[in-house]
């Protein structure tokens, strides 16, 4: 007879015991070489990984490169994952890396100022425009999915090295240290860049999101 | 506080990262200035809106990598 008292696992502990069980006999099926096994690996989870590749990188071909080059360092890196995280989280990781990486790496090309995109202000220091309402939702759970896609677009229009700042901070949830880590900067500078790259795309939802009425 | 001064501090004070004596002239122009209001809120909504945008898996997911990047990945698996 079950003790009432016992507490049941919760359906969240049970999916991640089974991912981690799974997760398991992958790891050891690589590691014995199986060919299918890596099949398995980069058809299960490149779609994921083309999509971060995507958020960092605007241009579909390095989005691609990036995955193929985050492959090929997880591939090399095989022997040595100690299975302290989920395949799909460490090939997450290794997949942002790439894309910064290519980002550093590729031809710079001529970008959208940001200036345009910050608040203009008066000699005195006041606003110089006029703000209307919104209509996006407050409640984050009631944005949907055609706002949800104007939002990604406008991500895609901030300047490369203020998208990154945003996408590394707001999406992906790196601390500033780590951000700055990552992109060879100061804390202090992500700080700067973070928030005017917040204010440009506001700035750039504003069109998609006044309300009718104002 | 001027309107400028104001949009500086926003980051700060949503993280709780404002000192107490900015905090109080944070919340004083707030209350006061015309305009401040609505940015601050648009501004709020704008990083609430990015977390929000891929949030969903499903909505960026692509469907199907293309097989000629799955063959090249593939190719350079170990041996």
């Amino acid at each position: 007879m079950t003790n009432s008292s016992t507490k049941l696992p919760s359906a969240d502990a049970v999916a991640a015991a089974n991912a981690a069980a799974a997760d398991a006999i992958l790891l050891a099926r690589l590691r014995a070489g199986d060919a299918a096994a890596f099949e398995d690996l980069v058809r299960a989870n490149s779609p994921r990984m083309l999509a971060v590749t995507r958020r960092i990188l605007d241009s579909e071909d390095d989005a691609k490169d990036a995955v193929q080059e985050a492959f090929l360092s997880a591939f090399r890196s095989l022997p040595q994952f100690e299975g302290g995280s989920l395949l799909s989280t460490w090939l997450h990781r290794i997949a942002v890396n790439a894309a910064l990486m290519k980002l550093r790496t590729r031809r710079r090309k001529p970008e959208r100022s940001i200036e345009t995109l910050l608040p203009e202000y008066l000699a005195d220091g006041h606003h110089a425009e006029d703000f209307h309402d919104w209509n996006l939702p407050a409640d984050r759970a009631m944005i949907g999915a055609e706002q949800r896609a104007i939002v990604r677009k406008c991500i895609g229009e901030l300047p490369d090295n203020y998208r990154t700042v945003l996408v590394l901070r707001d999406i992906e949830e790196l601390d500033t240290e780590e951000t700055a880590a990552r992109l060879g900067m100061t804390p202090n500078a992500v700080k700067i860049r973070l928030h005017r790259a917040r204010q440009a795309l506001r700035t750039l939802l504003d069109p998609h999101f006044r309300s009718v009425r104002s | 506080m001027t309107c400028r001064e104001f949009a500086d501090f926003m980051m700060d004070y949503i993280a709780g990262q404002l000192p107490v004596d900015s905090r109080a002239l944070f919340e004083r122009h707030l209350a006061r200035c015309p305009k401040c209001p609505k940015y601050f809120e648009q501004y709020k909504a704008t990083v609430a809106a990015g977390k929000t945008a891929f949030e969903c898996p499903d909505d960026e997911v692509p469907a199907d990598v293309p097989e000629d990047l799955i063959q090249a990945i593939l190719a350079v698996k170990p041996r």
